[in-house]
């Protein structure tokens, strides 16, 4: 039985009178690709949010590998073995890729605030970075400045810093936003290599991708979880065709 | 490329050289006036390295500068002089507490809030010895004698020659700019510098943002400390107006003038605004009009420093030029942060 | 301290927030709206009780002065904002906080050069001189009275100015989502204009109300900057309601410091303001969540 990675139970955001989230529960395991869809206003960025420690839930429970991590700011959950990407790219723009991947690397090693001595000497953490670059394909661009770079390689970018920390439990805010139909290719097979010893949860609109890299579907509706379960069965769920893929769906 | 950083470092060098012979080459009116430099370029300094580095702008280190300036005053016994070896650790460490109880609260709050948090905690440092009778009120207070150095009743140093002041001055202030350039290449400098860049990110990577900010603003109180320490001893006197506002403005059009992205910019600063005060004072009775418009000027046309009046000026043949070793960017940083 | 002295003490505190409050307002609709910082803003406040007393020195009436000054103020707002504040939108803190230390200087040095360094009193209108009996033991300064019910009538008509009219919608919505609202095709330039030089009228306003009873002097500008800052921090950016429960807070605590604690009075207000910090560190009324 694979690892849970990460189990939410009962997590409720309320802004003011608002309930953005209401009593969603999900967990994603080691190994498998948990994809979460929904119309606008679903609620699924506040979703990710809450799972990524930068809200904080009004209710419920978040735990990592069994760990209760519930209301841990951002930088804790990251040391606990979560990595995220965000809808929009969220890197160090004046940095070239390198020193990008390099300072995610950094984040979690032993001496990573260490005050003497240069932050290039760390040779582990160099090799780590050299080593994510590698594997979303971005070494050719290794001295670029990361603002130079096209759209697509930015979010390949973000996903190298993501790997960089190690994490056990990846979440992806919509990988293929603004992407072309190569890149997101690309991006797809990329994503698929992830799961590799890891637990990926990914929000998208893509229905493609979604369909072509989901191991498990979540669809989500007004704040709540309507469907959950293997992609085909969620496909075919009357509930969720009216509520997202509408009466004429994707058959 | 190669011979670029070579003659970085023979100007460098160079520069070294001139200045340890100063007191050689100029009368003693202008070894105090490079005195008084290099004591506001190591206040400008330690204030960049939480203003350029960690991209948080304080508007209370003449707090900390001023704070150690006044501990010098009241440590010192009345009417003798100091020892070096116990008023100079008392006052840096006086403004590293400040440094830690404003910072810790202040950094609680971020962007405009921070700025006026630390302008309001700077301004009430300035009341408190203002306000109080802790050591003269407004009227300040004054050190009759400068520190001395003493070993086992041998005078080490002779601190009321300005030539050996200045020696001393100068050893501060070149060991401030190796520890800030260490700490700026250092990972907690990478750190620092990722968080000013996206807040974010950095974040959510795992790094503990509020930590490592405190930790330079103490150490950059620390450093200011340091300044305020020299600049007491040197004039004499502490007054509250060391730790007004008006000081960490100017101050900052220092950092801001000299180059925020590097180690030594802000001292070129420093040199830079007090040779132009000089010029004016001399000049006109109003020079503070003039001043506030040539910095007004300033803000309008530079984002990035007297560097780039040079580089609109002569191209990017003099920015590869002019590199200097003691320049601490992050490594490996393309184009302008 | 008995009851009279109590209410004398508490009527002072009122009297000052309120004061505090148009200044304070000022500040928070310029950094709300524009987001721009400013830190020539106790300036315009110096700059209000000078024409005040300049005004009535030459022409005898305290009204005139109370017109003219608001009138000129306004006036140089709309200059300053279009020759340097137009500048800084859209530019880092640092940049408007520079520009404004500037601006400070060359007021200051121009405040010198105009009105030398001597402390100015300015009388105020002849029937509101005097005190007045409200109780059979307390008397308070009929002065001080009509300053809260000004200060009170300009509260009133900024609240409907924003709640209840179009240009205050108009103002709502630039504060809440400028890049929208423009894109909606309202006028920014011109609206961010005569915001602008409504807050430094605003804060002038409050100098020459204030002249009557604080004299005119060097200095007067700091002093009201900070306070007005540390105001706009505890009630939070960009709230006016939030300034006016600041600004009570500030006068008060101010006031009753200058009487229980007379030597370190003037940190009363930080620790204040450092207290509030540690419970909400965007202010009273600011943002919860970032």
């Amino acid at each position: 039985m694979p690892e849970v990675a990460l189990a939410a139970e009962g997590l409720e955001k309320r802004f003011g009178g608002l309930r953005a989230v209401a009593g969603v529960s999900l967990d994603v395991h080691v190994g498998e690709i948990h994809a979460v869809i929904g119309p606008n206003g679903a609620g699924k960025s506040t979703l990710i949010n809450l799972l990524s420690g930068e809200l904080s839930a009004s209710a419920g429970t978040v735990r990592l590998s069994g760990r209760d991590v519930s209301g841990l700011a951002p930088d804790r959950l990251g040391l606990a073995g979560l990595g995220r990407s965000y809808q929009k790219t969220t890197i160090f723009l004046p940095f070239t890729v390198f020193e990008n991947v390099r300072l995610a690397a950094q984040a979690r090693a032993p001496g990573r605030l260490r005050m003497f001595g240069g932050a290039g000497r760390d040779a582990a953490v160099a090799a780590r970075a050299r080593e994510a670059v590698a594997t979303v394909g971005l070494e050719a661009r290794g001295d670029v400045g990361a603002g130079l770079l096209s759209h697509g390689e930015q979010r390949q970018l973000e996903i190298a810093m993501v790997l960089a920390t190690d994490p056990t439990i990846v979440l992806l805010d919509e990988p293929l936003a603004g992407m072309g139909q190569a890149e997101a290719a690309g991006m797809i097979a990329l994503i698929r290599s992830l799961k590799a010893g890891r637990a990926v949860l990914i929000v998208e609109h893509d229905m493609d991708a979604v369909f072509a890299l989901a191991d498990r579907l979540t669809v989500m509706a007004d704040g709540r979880v309507i469907a959950s379960g293997a992609p085909e069965e969620v496909r075919r769920d009357p509930a969720v065709r009216t509520a997202y893929l509408g009466e004429d769906g994707p058959a | 490329m190669r011979g670029a950083p070579i003659t970085g470092r023979l100007a460098a060098a160079a520069l070294l050289a001139a200045a340890i012979a100063l007191p050689f080459l100029v009368p003693a009116y202008y070894v105090q006036f490079a005195t008084k430099v290099l004591i506001m370029g190591l206040l400008a300094m330690a204030l960049n390295l939480v203003v350029g580095f960690g991209g948080l702008v304080s508007l209370c280190h003449a707090a900390f500068f001023g704070l150690a300036g006044y501990v010098l005053a009241l440590a010192a016994p009345q009417y003798e002089a100091g020892s070096l070896w116990l008023t100079l650790p008392l006052a840096v460490a006086a403004a590293a507490l400040a440094a830690l109880a404003i910072g810790a609260l202040s950094l609680r709050t971020r962007g405009v809030y921070f700025i006026m948090v630390t302008l309001a905690f700077g301004e009430m440092l300035f009341f408190l010895f203002h306000d109080t009778k802790i050591a003269g009120g407004s009227d300040g207070t004054f050190v009759y004698f400068k520190p001395e150095a003493m070993i086992g009743g041998l005078r080490l140093l002779d601190l009321e020659k300005p030539a050996t002041f200045y020696w001393v001055v100068l050893a501060a202030t070149l060991a401030g700019i190796a520890l800030l350039a260490a700490i700026v290449r250092s990972p907690f400098g990478h750190a620092l510098a990722a968080a000013r860049v996206n807040e974010r990110r950095a974040r959510s990577l795992g790094f503990p943002i509020y930590r490592i900010r405190l930790t330079a603003f103490v150490v950059s109180g620390a450093l200011a400390g340091v300044a305020g320490y020299f600049a007491a001893a040197q004039y004499g006197y502490v007054a509250p107006q060391m730790l007004g506002w008006h000081v960490s403005a100017t101050v900052l059009v220092m950092v801001v003038l000299g180059g925020m992205r590097t180690v030594t910019g802000p001292l070129v600063g420093a040199a830079l605004l007090m040779g132009l005060e000089e010029v004016l004072r001399a000049a006109t009775e109003h020079w503070k009009l003039v001043e506030g418009i040539i910095i007004m000027i300033i803000v309008l046309t530079l984002s990035n420093g007297i560097r780039q009046l040079f580089e609109m000026a002569f191209g990017t043949a003099t920015r590869l030029a002019r590199r200097r070793p003691a320049e601490a960017l992050p490594a490996r940083e393309a184009g302008h942060a | 301290m008995d009851l009279v002295s109590l209410a004398v003490q508490l009527l002072n505190g009122v009297q000052y927030g309120l004061v505090l409050f148009l200044v304070a307002s000022g500040l928070t609709l310029v950094f709300g709206i524009l987001g721009v910082i400013n830190l020539a803003h106790g300036a315009f406040y110096m700059l209000g009780a000078y024409l005040t007393y300049w005004i009535s020195a030459y022409t005898g009436s305290f009204w005139l002065a109370l017109a003219g000054g608001v009138a000129i103020a306004f006036a140089i707002g709309l200059l300053l904002e279009e020759i340097f504040v137009k500048r800084l939108y859209g530019r880092d803190h640092l940049a408007q906080v520079l520009l404004s230390f500037g601006l400070i200087l060359v007021l200051d040095e121009m405040r010198h050069i105009l009105f030398g360094k001597d402390v100015h009193s300015v009388a105020a209108p002849a029937f509101l001189q005097g005190s007045i009996r409200l109780t059979e033991v307390l008397s308070y300064p009929v002065y001080r009275l009509a300053i809260c019910a000004f200060c009170l009538a300009v509260a009133a008509a900024i609240f409907f100015v924003i709640q209840k009219t179009r240009i205050g919608m108009i103002i709502r919505a630039g504060a809440e989502n400028r890049d929208m609202a423009r894109a909606l095709g309202i006028p920014f330039d011109l609206v961010n204009r005569y915001v602008f030089a409504a807050g430094i009228a605003l804060a002038a306003l409050a100098g020459i109300v204030v002249a009557p009873i604080s004299t005119v002097f060097p200095g007067m500008d700091n002093q009201m900057l900070i306070l007005s800052f540390v105001v706009v921090v505890l009630g939070g950016i960009g709230s006016v309601a939030g300034a006016a429960i600041g600004a009570l807070l500030i006068g008060i605590t101010d006031s009753f410091g200058k009487v229980f604690f007379p030597s370190v009075s003037s940190i009363s207000v930080y620790l204040v303001m450092a207290a509030v910090l540690l419970w909400r560190p965007n202010g009273i009324l600011g943002q919860r969540e970032v």
